[in-house]
């Protein structure tokens, strides 16, 4: 229903010759994840074109989502049992995004309104999590806040409100920080041109993150050979003890 | 210097990786015992995902034990038939150990687990040591000998069929009671990321009456194989080895390991297992609170 929605609330912007054009970039569209990676900081402009050449209006604003791939993820809540801190219940959710973090120009709540903010999934509150256990609606809120409340502490989850400038209704930039421990895949950063609580115009680029050379090396070593991968670990501290061994062995003499 | 961990997926400050494995392998080398028990927890508060803090931990104690057998050998402190035979039991131990940690991995009910075990286990050592050592220190503080009467093993144990002899050891009994410590210790090393060391010298001096020349190198010698299977076991189920993060553990811990045996030497030893004695009460006296207060994430997730 609401992807109905979604489509229906696009026809404006398929058909409306009369509304302005996104040009968007990223600065990168590759993020590898070597030995030293901490964190990368994504640059996104672009530029807002009008049709016919008119005027740029001044009350433009703009929104950026940059979403990481979705996955199924099962949240499991702590209860106090005999005195002691165990999981009792739990919830699973089809579609979680691993990464979701969203530059705006201004407050969101001042831009857009609730329900086009719901349909486009623009907010942290507005994710569709595809709750899948059949629990009842005020469980499923439970979970999810609980949910997005973990993921907005481990910085998976931001909101940047007013990282997003835009100079003279016709260019606009954001700068959006990347966490360390960001999961790699394919990434979207979708760009949403908002006036009067409407969105007049959105494009999307796609971002990849994946690790490299020797980070990516050992993870798909582990994944793909775990035996080699396991007797190649054994190896590696069977050596270095030998070689403290010897080292130390050979200082005391 | 911040280095990215490859299978943890999170970059740590390398130094603070190798300060950590350097304090652990010191008191590896002075007491004999792995320090998973230091380094399993410490690794979690840092973030490293739970299942990749054990596995990368006992491939770490596979290092430190290797040059604490090299030093004990040298003294003729292993008995090797019942290392072997401590083995065997571990290694099916480690198995039965992989497959329960994939099942509580499912569950959820993995962390309750190993919190309780952690609690019940380090609880239990630590107050027998303190007992020990503080009557050890008061006996020298009187001057009165040490109470040394030659504890033979207990009654079931002699009653068990097919009975060897082990000379590094000095007993003659079924390889059943050593293959059965074997066993167990193998399950909690997986489980825990403990090296069996905690169960195993205890056991070896108060159930089996080992000679107290080769308890620790014994037990050093059967941590070494348990750990190295446990590694292997953990890569091939739960793929949470990370040889980044073992690699930055070892090269403080194997170094550690060297210096800690050195200055065991300059202190009396019943002072210094009051010593361990008091950290490992602190340990799990933190964990047991740990399991009553409030957590501050009540809800945790686990991708399907």
């Amino acid at each position: 229903m609401k992807r109905l929605i979604a489509l229906l609330a696009s026809v404006p912007l398929l058909l409306g010759a009369s509304e302005p054009r996104l040009v968007p970039d990223v600065s990168d569209t590759q993020i590898d994840i070597a030995y030293s990676f901490t964190g990368a900081e994504l640059l996104l402009f672009g530029a807002i074109l009008y049709p016919g050449g008119r005027a740029p209006t001044p009350d433009t604003d703009v929104a950026v989502v940059i979403k990481g791939p979705a996955e199924p993820l099962q949240v499991r809540e702590k209860a106090k049992v005999a005195g002691i801190w165990v999981n009792h219940a739990s919830e699973r959710f089809r579609s979680v995004p691993s990464f979701y973090a969203v530059a705006t120009s201004r407050p969101l709540s001042e831009i857009v309104s609730p329900r086009t903010a719901a349909i486009y999934e623009i907010g942290i509150g507005n994710l569709l999590l595809s709750p899948a256990n059949g629990s009842s609606a005020s469980e499923q809120a439970r979970f999810e806040s609980g949910l997005v409340e973990l993921k907005r502490r481990s910085g998976l989850y931001a909101e940047h409100a007013g990282a997003v400038s835009v100079r003279e209704g016709v260019l606009y930039r954001a700068l959006v920080p990347i966490p360390a421990r960001v999961p790699v895949g394919r990434y979207t950063a979708e760009t949403y041109l908002i006036r009067n609580g409407h969105i007049v115009a959105a494009a999307t680029r796609d971002i990849a993150i994946g690790k490299s050379g020797f980070e990516r090396f050992v993870a798909r070593a582990a994944e793909d050979y775990p035996l080699p991968y396991g007797l190649a670990a054994i190896l590696i501290s069977l050596l270095m003890g030998l070689a403290a061994a010897w080292g130390f062995g050979r200082a005391r003499r | 210097m911040h280095l990215y961990l490859p299978i943890a997926g999170l970059s740590v400050n390398a130094l603070v990786i190798v300060l950590l494995g350097g304090a652990v392998g010191i008191l590896s080398g002075m007491f004999g015992v792995g320090g998973g028990f230091l380094t399993t927890p410490l690794l979690i508060f840092y973030g490293v995902p739970p299942a990749v803090a054990v596995a990368s931990s006992a491939t770490q104690i596979t290092g430190t034990s290797v040059s604490g057998v090299l030093a004990h050998s040298r003294r003729n402190g292993v008995d090797f038939r019942m290392g072997m035979v401590l083995v065997a039991g571990g290694a099916l131990g480690s198995l039965l150990g992989g497959f329960i940690f994939h099942l509580l991995q499912k569950t959820g009910q993995i962390d309750t687990i190993i919190n309780l075990l952690y609690v019940a286990l380090l609880g239990w050592i630590a107050i027998g040591m303190a007992r020990e050592s503080v009557r050890a220190v008061l006996a020298a503080r009187d001057g009165t000998p040490v109470a040394t009467t030659t504890k033979r093993h207990r009654k079931w144990i002699a009653a068990l069929p097919f009975r060897w002899r082990f000379y590094g050891a000095g007993l003659y009994i079924s390889p059943m009671a050593p293959f059965l410590l074997g066993f167990v210790s193998g399950l909690l090393t997986v489980l825990m990321g403990v090296s069996g060391g905690f169960i195993l010298v205890p056991a070896m001096i108060y159930i089996f009456g080992v000679s107290a020349r080769v308890v620790v190198g014994t037990s050093l010698f059967q941590g070494l194989f348990v750990t190295a299977a446990t590694t292997l076991v953990h890569a091939m189920t739960t793929h949470a080895v990370d040889l980044v993060l073992a690699g930055l553990l070892l090269i403080g811990s194997v170094a550690g390991a060297q210096i800690g045996s050195s200055l065991v030497q300059k202190v009396r030893p019943e002072r210094a297992r009051m010593l361990l004695a008091v950290i490992v009460l602190a340990v799990a006296i933190r964990m047991a609170l740990g399991l009553t207060w409030r957590p501050d994430a009540l809800y945790t997730v686990q991708p399907l």
